[in-house]
């Protein structure tokens, strides 16, 4: 029962948490959802932490908690995949914000020259 | 000038060559005084190049932003330039031109005007779970804005220099936020929001960007983050 307790409030300080953030606009829509839905299937786990048991022995694992810590595992594994494809994408992006940058600057510096080359000849 | 009034068109395009030089001739000569601001969104065909010389200002986005992002590039420059009104229009030649003087005409009383298709006008259908999702999106939209809205994901929508003022600074990029964000914003922050209908058109060319498969995921997101939407502030 006090166990239930402990896991039940920790998923609903999560859930609390999780919409702050997305209500102040601190986390973009694509990872609020993905939070959301882990909440979703957490929460229940939490007050009821023999729900999977069924599920367990199906597969062959003990008890529905070692699944649970499998799975959660297993996610969390996934979602760190997923943060490095975001932050290589991020690299690829600031990288192409770099190049484009020094073009610009480039042309600008390359014009400057050309119109002091003028004023130069004229004057 | 529309109605003596400095306008801004802005066009946020994706891979629309085949169109967007007729859409910017019709604009520009249906709409003599106008300026036409294109905002190549990364596309990798020659849309930047044929806008061009079509006579439209450029601005070529390094990498594809979507919609919201490029619409935030194009109201900054309706800022910083100074104008009265800024109208965004699909690339697509979806949108007559000939309106914009009735959106024009209706922002004397109003911060937003957005032109909606199922309002009586012209004959475009949508069926299935994309009509649920729109059905749903004018029903709770419409009470949020205090004003009947029938096609809330419309891209065709003017703004006067208060919303324009707004929009510089916050238009959120993510998918829908565009339309259905920015609506709900908009109107809880006070400012008037009308629709006027307008007869749409079939697309020039190029591929619609949505397939009848992602019609029920369009559903689901649409749900999403309209909840989103209104538990923000
Ligand atoms: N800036 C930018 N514009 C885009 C992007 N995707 C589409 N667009 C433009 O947004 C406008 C509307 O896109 P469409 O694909 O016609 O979408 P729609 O009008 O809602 O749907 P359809 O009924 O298929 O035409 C067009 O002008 C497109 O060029 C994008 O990623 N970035
Ligand atoms: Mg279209």
């Amino acid at each position: 029962m006090k166990l239930t307790l402990v896991t039940g409030l920790t998923g609903l300080l999560l859930l609390g948490t999780i919409v702050e953030l997305l209500r102040r606009r601190q986390l973009r829509e694509k990872y609020g959802m993905l939070w959301l839905a882990v909440l979703v299937v957490v929460i229940p786990l939490s007050l009821f932490p023999r729900l999977l048991d069924n599920v367990a022995e199906l597969l062959g694992v003990a008890s529905g908690v070692s699944l649970v810590l499998f799975l959660g595992i297993v996610f969390l594994l996934l979602v760190c995949v997923h943060l490095s494809w975001e932050v290589s994408a991020l690299e690829e992006e600031t990288r192409t914000l770099a190049e484009d940058f020094a073009l610009l600057r480039a042309e600008i510096d390359a014009d400057r020259a050309a119109r002091d080359e003028l004023v130069s000849t004229d004057g | 000038m529309v109605n003596g009034k400095r306008t801004l068109i802005i066009i946020p395009a994706l891979n629309e060559s085949g169109s967007i030089a007729d859409v910017v001739g019709e604009v520009r000569g249906e709409l003599p005084g106008v300026d036409v601001l294109v905002v190549d969104d990364g596309s990798t065909d020659r849309t930047a190049a044929v806008a061009a010389a079509a006579g439209a200002k450029v601005a070529k986005l390094p990498y594809n932003l979507g919609v919201g992002g490029a619409m935030r590039l194009g109201y900054r420059y309706a800022r910083d330039h100074d104008y009265d009104v800024a109208i965004q229009i699909d690339a697509d030649g979806q949108h007559d031109p000939r309106y914009v003087p009735k959106l024009v005409d209706l922002l004397d009383d109003n911060d937003l005007v957005i032109g909606a298709r199922f309002a009586g006008e012209g004959d475009y259908m949508v069926r299935g779970p994309r009509r649920w999702a729109m059905v749903m999106l004018s029903a709770v939209l419409s009470r949020v804005a205090h004003t009947k809205l029938t096609d809330t994901t419309s891209g065709f929508r003017a703004a006067n220099r208060r919303v324009i003022e707004m929009f510089a600074t916050w238009y959120p990029a993510e998918y829908l936020g565009d339309t259905v964000e920015t609506l709900v914003h908009t109107a809880r922050r006070g400012y008037r929001i009308r629709q006027v209908p307008v007869a749409m058109r079939k697309r020039m060319a190029g591929t619609p960007s949505h397939s009848p498969a992602r019609a029920m995921i369009y559903l689901g997101r649409a749900f999403a983050v309209l909840t989103l939407a209104l538990i923000r502030r």
